[in-house]
Formats: C-alpha cells, sequence, structure tokens
C-alpha cells in the first residue's frame, strides 16, 4: 500500500466492512453454521450492532465464524499474529460466548484467499475492535444452535443452555446434544443484526482468565513458519545491489564479474539490480561483483543538525488543539518554563529481517511475504503487475516481530518483481544491513514547549509545538485553561524513510510533555507527583497514576545515587502511568534502571497474562529507545548498519518491571500492545533527574548526554 | 567443486554437498532444510541461530567448514524427544516466555548450553551467559523465570 494511505490509516484508527458478492461467497464455503460480522470503529460505537449499507445480494463484512460439522469452530480474520498474542485472546473471546473450550478454536488469520478482507494489524486495534465483535458473533452462533437444539430435542429454548460444547436440557444433564450433531448437513449463514445477549463479567469462564499463548508449542519447537521457511521446488535465491546513500538513483551497471559465477543470473528492473542463483551465499557473493554507478543525494542534514534542519525546513503548521487565551495565560502566570525537546530516527529491528518468498504461475502470484498488511500488499502487488487483485494470493503465517516496520512492504514487491522477470520461484531475505537502510524509521523530532504555573500551583499555560511526531494522544489530560498545540509536518522533510513505529509519535511527544511536567513541577517548587495530581482533570488518570504510585510505593526513601521518574500517557484507549527507578553513575553518566511499574486503565483485560507479555514486552522495547537506540547518518547515508552500534535493550539492561491495571471487566476492552511503550521514556528522563540533576531533553539518554546536563 | 562432507545432526549422520565456504546456518537451514535456526543478523550479534556444537553452544551463521566437520551438532529440532518436549522447552511454554517467536530456538539452544555446563544457574550466571541473545518482543524476565524453571526440574533428575 502506499505509505501517505497507511500513515493516514495508521494515524487514524479506521478499519472499515467491505462488500462481498454473497452468492460467490457462500459457494466457496463448507457446510456448518456461519456468522459473518465487521470488526470496525461502528461496529464498536453502535453497541455491536453491525450497520448495513450493503444490498440484498452483497454482503457487508470482514470477519466471520464457522461451526463446522465436527463441531469444531474456525474464525477468520484478515489481522495477522506477530507476538502480540491476538491468536489466543480473541480465541478465548470466542470460545467464552460459543460455550466451547479454546482447544476447540482454530484461528484462520491474514491469508488474502480465505479471509475477508483488513486493512491491517497495527494501532492496537485488534482487541479494542474485534474482540466485542467476536464475542457478539459467537453468542449469536450459540444463539444459532440452540434454537436448532429446541426442534431436534423439541424442548422450548428457555429450558435449554448451552455448555462446553453441548445443548442441555436444564436440569436434565442426560437430555443434550453436542454441537457437531447440530450442526451436521447445515449450512446456515447469519448476519451480526442485533447485539446478542452477552455474559456478564461475572459469569466469564475463559475471558479474565490467564492462557497460554496457544501458538506456543509450535514456536518452541521450530515448526512455526515464517516466511523465510518456506522452500519451493526449483526456487532460487536473490541478492538485491543496493547503495551506500540511501535515495539514489542508478546510473550505470558493470556486471562483467558475474561470470566468475556459475549459474548466477542478473536481473535489471529500473533502480532494482539483483542477482539469483539457486544457492543463497553464492547470489550474496555475485551480487557484491558487480559495480553500479550511483547518483547519491546531497546530504541536508546529519544527526546532530537534523533538528535545526527541520525546524527551519518546516514552516507550516496546523492547530490540533487550543483553548483560552495564551498572552493572558502568560501574563498570569507566575513561572514560565520554556524547552526544546529532540529525538532520533530510531529503528524498529524486528528480529526477523523483511523477506518474502513467492512464484507465478501465468498471471497469477502467491507469496508468502513477512506483512502486518496482507491485504494491502496483495493491492500494491496487483498494482505493480496490473494484475487483478484476485491473481494475487498473500498466504499468511508466523510474522517475526512487526512493530509497525512491516506495514511497508518493498521486499514483497522486489521478490515478486524478480521472480517475474525470471520465471523462476524466488526467496529474498533481507540482510540487517538492507533492514537498516530499508526499514521506514521512527522519525526524528523536535518539540517546543512553553508552560506557565499561576500563584497557586496551579498550571496555567500549555504551548506544544510538535514537528515530526504527530497528533496521537497529545489530546491535553492536565487542565491548562491556556493552551494550544500545533503541529509541523512535511514527510519528505527527511533524509532516510520513516514511517509508523510503535505507537506512532506518541512516544516521543510523551516523553517531551512529561519531561516538561516535571521540570514545570521542580520550576514551582512542588513534588512531581503531588503537581500531576493537582492538575489532572481526568478521574480515570488520576487513579492509574495512584495504582502506579502505590504499587511503587513512591514514598519508599531513596537510596544514594537512585531517583524515581513518573510519565502519564494515553494511547489506543489505554490509560498509562509509569514509575521508574534508576541509578546514575555520576563519574561515567550511564542509567541503569532498577525497577518500573507500570499502571494501565485499559477496560477489559482479556486475557491477564497476555496483557502483561504485552506490557512487560513494551516496557523493555521502550527502554532501548529511551536510553540506547540511534540511527547516525549523513544525508542518506546510514552509518548504523548493524546490531553492533544499533544497541537496544539486552537481558542484562532489563529491571524488574510489574504491571498492574484498573479492574474493570465489564468495560469495553481497549489496545494493550502499543500503549505501555509511551511512557518509557518520560519516566525515565525524570527518573534521572531525580538521581542526579540531570535533565537531558534528548533521547537516547546517553552517557555522554547526562555528564553533558549534569549540574556542576 | 562440490565437496561432500557430514556431521551428526539431531543423532543422525548426515552427509551434504557444499562449495565449502558456507556458514553452518546455511547448511542446516538450506541444504537440510532444518529451518528451525533462524537468520537475524549473519554476524554473530543476535543468537537468533544458536546451535549446540559438540556440547558447546555455536552461533551458526559465523561457524565454518573447518568446525562443523565430523561435529555432533543439536538443533532446536532435535530437543524434544518424540514429540516429549525437553524441559526447556516446558519450561519456556510454562512461562509463555516467547512472543513473536522468532528469537525462541536461539534462545532455548543457548539455554540448553548453558545447562550444559552449569545445571544450576544463578540468575545473575543465566543473565550473564544469554546476554548475547537479542528479543525485540522484550520477553527478556520470563525467559530467565524460564531457565530457573528448567534448571529446577532438571536438577533435580541429576
Amino acid at each position: 500500500m502506499e505509505a501517505e494511505k497507511i500513515n493516514q490509516l495508521y494515524f487514524s484508527d479506521v478499519n472499515q466492512p467491505i462488500r462481498y458478492d454473497r452468492r460467490k461467497f457462500l459457494k466457496q464455503l463448507g457446510k456448518g453454521i456461519i456468522v459473518i460480522f465487521s470488526l470496525s470503529e461502528l461496529s464498536l460505537l453502535q453497541g455491536w450492532s453491525q450497520p448495513t449499507n450493503a444490498r440484498n445480494e452483497e454482503l457487508d463484512f470482514n470477519a466471520y465464524l464457522r461451526v463446522k460439522e465436527d463441531g469444531r469452530v474456525d474464525c477468520y480474520t484478515g489481522k495477522i499474529e506477530m507476538g502480540q498474542g491476538i491468536i489466543t485472546s480473541l480465541a478465548q473471546a470466542l470460545a467464552e460466548e460459543l460455550e466451547v473450550s479454546i482447544e476447540m478454536v482454530d484461528m484462520v488469520m491474514g491469508d488474502t484467499k480465505l479471509c475477508p478482507y483488513d486493512a491491517g494489524t497495527w494501532g492496537s486495534l485488534t482487541t479494542r475492535f474485534a474482540d466485542p465483535v467476536i464475542r457478539a458473533a459467537a453468542a449469536e452462533a450459540r444463539e444459532i444452535l440452540i434454537e436448532i437444539a429446541s426442534e431436534k430435542l423439541t424442548e422450548p429454548i428457555g429450558n435449554l443452555e448451552a455448555v462446553n460444547g453441548s445443548v442441555f436440557v436444564k436440569g436434565n444433564a442426560s437430555k443434550k446434544i453436542d454441537y457437531a450433531a447440530l450442526t451436521k448437513g447445515k449450512k446456515i449463514v447469519r448476519s451480526l443484526t442485533k447485539k446478542p445477549e452477552l455474559k456478564k463479567a461475572k459469569d466469564f469462564k475463559i475471558v479474565g482468565k490467564s492462557v497460554i499463548s496457544t501458538d506456543a508449542m509450535a514456536k518452541v519447537t521450530g515448526r512455526a513458519k515464517y516466511s523465510a521457511d518456506i522452500k519451493l521446488y526449483g526456487m532460487v535465491y536473490a541478492s538485491v545491489v543496493r547503495p551506500v546513500i540511501f535515495g539514489s538513483k542508478k546510473i550505470a551497471v558493470d556486471a562483467s564479474a558475474l561470470n566468475n559465477f556459475n549459474g548466477a543470473q542478473l536481473i535489471e528492473d529500473g533502480d532494482l539490480v539483483a542477482v539469483i542463483h539457486s544457492e543463497s551465499e553464492v547470489a550474496a557473493k555475485a551480487a557484491q561483483s558487480i559495480k553500479i554507478t550511483w547518483e547519491a543525494p546531497e546530504s541536508k542534514a546529519n544527526t546532530e543538525t537534523i533538528f535545526k534542519y527541520l525546524e527551519d525546513t518546516i514552516t507550516k503548521s496546523t492547530v490540533f488543539e487550543e483553548g483560552g487565551d495564551l498572552v493572558s495565560g502568560k501574563q498570569n502566570s507566575e513561572k514560565i518554563v520554556q524547552a526544546d525537546y529532540h529525538d532520533g530516527y530510531k529503528a524498529h529491528a524486528a528480529m526477523e529481517t523483511h523477506c518474502a518468498t513467492c512464484y507465478f504461475e501465468n498471471d497469477k502470484l502467491t507469496i508468502w511475504a513477512s506483512t502486518q498488511t496482507p491485504f494491502g500488499t496483495q493491492k500494491e502487488l496487483a498494482d505493480t503487475f496490473k494484475i487483478p487483485l484476485e491473481n494475487v494470493h498473500v498466504k499468511q503465517i508466523f510474522l517475526g516481530g512487526g512493530f509497525g516496520g512491516k506495514i511497508y512492504n518493498l521486499q514483497a514487491v522486489e521478490a515478486a518483481k524478480i521472480a517475474k522477470i525470471s520465471g523462476k520461484p524466488v526467496q529474498l531475505v533481507w540482510t540487517r544491513r538492507e533492514e537498516f537502510m530499508y526499514d521506514r524509521f521512527r522519525p526524528a523530532a523536535l518539540l517546543k514547549i512553553r508552560s506557565g504555573v499561576d500563584s497557586f500551583g496551579k498550571l496555567n499555560l500549555w504551548e506544544f509545538d510538535i514537528y515530526c511526531a504527530g497528533t496521537r494522544g497529545t489530546k491535553l489530560f492536565y487542565n491548562a485553561p491556556n493552551n494550544r498545540t500545533r503541529f509541523f509536518d512535511k514527510n519528505d522533510a527527511h533524509p532516510v524513510g520513516t514511517g509508523a513505529w510503535r505507537a506512532p509519535g506518541n512516544n516521543t511527544t510523551t516523553f517531551a510533555r512529561e519531561s516538561h511536567i516535571d521540570a514545570t513541577a521542580h520550576a514551582s517548587g512542588q513534588d512531581p507527583l503531588e503537581f500531576r495530581l493537582n492538575n489532572l482533570k481526568d478521574e480515570n488518570m488520576i487513579a492509574t497514576l495512584k495504582l502506579a504510585a502505590d504499587t511503587f510505593g513512591y514514598n519508599t526513601p531513596k537510596k544514594e545515587g537512585h531517583g524515581y521518574g513518573i510519565a502519564l500517557g494515553e494511547d489506543a484507549g489505554t490509560l498509562v502511568a509509569i514509575i521508574s527507578e534508576v541509578r546514575v553513575d555520576k563519574s561515567t553518566g550511564e542509567v541503569h534502571p532498577v525497577k518500573i511499574v507500570c499502571a494501565q486503565d485499559m477496560g477489559q483485560v482479556v486475557n491477564p497474562h497476555g496483557a502483561t507479555v504485552q506490557t512487560e514486552g513494551g516496557v523493555t522495547m521502550g527502554l532501548g529507545y529511551a536510553l540506547y537506540e540511534e540511527i547516525e547518518f549523513d544525508g542518506g547515508m546510514v552509518k548504523t548498519r548493524s546490531f553492533n552500534n544499533y544497541k537496544f535493550t539486552t537481558f542484562s539492561k532489563t529491571p524488574k518491571i510489574a504491571c498492574v491495571f484498573i479492574d474493570k471487566m465489564n468495560a469495553a476492552p481497549q489496545g494493550g500492545g502499543e500503549p505501555a511503550i509511551i511512557c518509557v521514556g518520560g519516566s525515565i528522563a525524570n527518573a534521572v533527574f531525580d538521581a542526579c540533576g540531570a535533565r537531558v531533553n534528548r533521547m537516547p539518554i546517553t552517557p555522554q548526554r547526562v555528564l553533558a546536563a549534569m549540574p556542576l | 567443486m562440490k565437496q561432500t562432507i557430514g556431521f551428526k545432526l539431531n543423532g543422525k549422520k548426515v552427509t551434504v554437498a557444499i562449495n565449502g565456504d558456507e556458514s553452518l546456518l546455511t547448511v542446516l537451514r538450506e541444504y537440510l532444510d532444518n529451518t528451525g535456526t533462524k537468520y537475524s543478523c549473519g554476524l554473530g550479534q543476535c543468537g537468533a541461530c544458536t546451535v549446540i556444537l559438540n556440547n558447546q553452544t555455536a552461533q551458526s551463521c559465523i561457524t565454518y567448514l573447518d568446525t562443523f566437520e565430523n561435529a555432533e551438532i543439536i538443533t532446536i529440532e532435535g530437543l524434544a524427544n518424540n514429540n516429549k518436549l525437553h524441559p526447556i522447552q516446558e519450561a519456556f511454554v510454562a512461562h509463555d516466555a516467547l512472543q513473536c517467536g522468532f528469537c525462541t530456538p536461539g534462545m532455548i539452544m543457548n539455554s540448553y548450553g548453558l545447562l550444559l555446563k552449569n545445571p544450576n544457574p544463578s540468575r545473575e550466571e543465566i543473565i550473564s551467559e544469554m546476554e548475547v541473545n537479542l528479543c525485540r518482543c522484550g520477553s527478556y524476565n520470563n525467559i530467565v523465570d524460564a531457565i530457573e524453571t528448567a534448571s529446577e526440574k532438571m536438577f533435580k533428575k541429576l
């Protein structure tokens, strides 16, 4: 999918149903009881009903479940599993309402032939939007099964109940009929049109209980297949010849040395130059022998000058939120605090590099691509080759980490082009170096903030200018009567590719806001916790902060050289409060995380264990961007090319992490994959200040930056 | 010119025709279809390709013929015994010590190597030995817990 469009979707949280030809859809389905439904924002807002605009001959949905003739249940969704655990939590929600064990549920995910359209797996949307609707659809299926049982058992519906895969006559355990018998020979298709009777939290048997990932077994045995684990008959390996500088254009190719490699074949298509061979290492060596003359774009900024460059280059702004009057806000403030905050480019650095395995059969393409957007990839490939959408089959299997980086699928296009030209099945696996060049980095960003506090110690002024970090999560949850938030964006201002990175923009803006709130608290002589509690407007955020402070033991005396730091944020419907404890070595400037508590109000927690794993994972990953991760560059020359100089959190850098959730089992569930990570940077920066007095306004908070900011 | 070489893979003798300069990772994945072992960095900087070679851990992406010829190699595919999970695999499942699962085979193999030489490691020893293995999803704390559980289970048996 076009990057611009993806960003728009990613940042706006939209996922709409799609229309299907009714007859065509029904024809391809086997027997069973099928409930179709749509996973969209509307379905949630309108109380799980499924508004349909479709004509009679069309179906309007993007997911469905099927109770099969053997009593097992398939759930089809275009969402994908990349470690965030929805393969488990969605099955839990379904099993709960359908009254089957979770082992009876098979999730069929992200395959463009088998699953209905889905825009992509991002934005922590799945649990928020899919879970309630899947529950509703399962409840509907349960009602259908009870209706059939009522006929078969000649008992009124009111006398029947579904338990563990069978329908029973209440009070007579021997009179029952199981789902397989009820489904046998039937083909019933129903749209979810009304809000079915859903279970209350007190009756939950599976939702709210900790369930181990259903895919863990495949992953610990090495049986889980990823896109580069597919081997096709007659397959060749491709190796692409890359320029050293991002954005370079090809001028001339000298492939004369290719003769030294028996069986190597050159593939050229515009700026794409590749070598294929039946052995991957030969392909790689042969590709290195090719000399290309490139025309490189001129460098306009480097790691250090980028912030000034962005500020000078991007002059157009849009007001996102404003209230009161900035001039009087300034006049009525006793203390004014003003600061700039900086954040460098970060890589996604998923352990699995971008890869694709594919083959053409006439003008039909089948591809396994490590993608978060199987349907977006399908469209992009169909457009590339000018073939009908249904001629592209994106087969989705496990994904070795995404974090937003696999929304973009250049590798799939490259692999398919090479397969088309060579007429052979092709596998393309990006090297780690290619990954560091063609990853769409989290953008470098500049943030300018001016705050003011009145004589009562209340926040009175908040002026926030955001360059290149968007507005996700920046709606002001502090009371600041005079405020303005503006954003400055220009995608082509960056010398390298940029894109969505786990909770896009929100890591950066939360770091700046929470650092600045802390600085403002200190400037007005208040404790950062008290200052926040005095200035928050949302009761839920106050409760979340208090839960974090109590769990952490905020009033516990600190050891020498240790500091505590708070950060609050909102992402994907979830409220987050993190308190971090760090130890700072004042002689070296090194920051050692000691303990982190993350409290979240995420509504209903479907799988407490899964939610904890996600939260802890987010916090662990977040320590990387806060303390270590930075892409070094000069224009399009990316100097960070391996894990040797791109450092992120490791075993020894991971502190004790405690995750606690506000108890709201009857509420709608909110996002879980992204939110926790947004507060890590701010809480660490504030803890560093608390420990040694160094206010570091640029991430990552490296030892050099701590030393430079240390008070004399 | 191809040469035929041999080694022991998961208890079975294998022979394979190679050019001679391939990494063990390529031999395992590409020539022998053992795709459980993963490529991630290709430079020995992340541990995703870790296997056991003559009872010691080795990063297969930087292990070459002079080392692996005639060696005894164990990969993730060789840990379970007749579908019965190895105690380390069991512990990884029980602690859900994984997310995307891509680093998991390397993590498990490095744990295996660690417990071979030190069946009852302290938490600090586990962290120090596992430090080379990277997990971007951030499952480190659960992995350490899993290794502690596996060690307890295996150590008691010894």
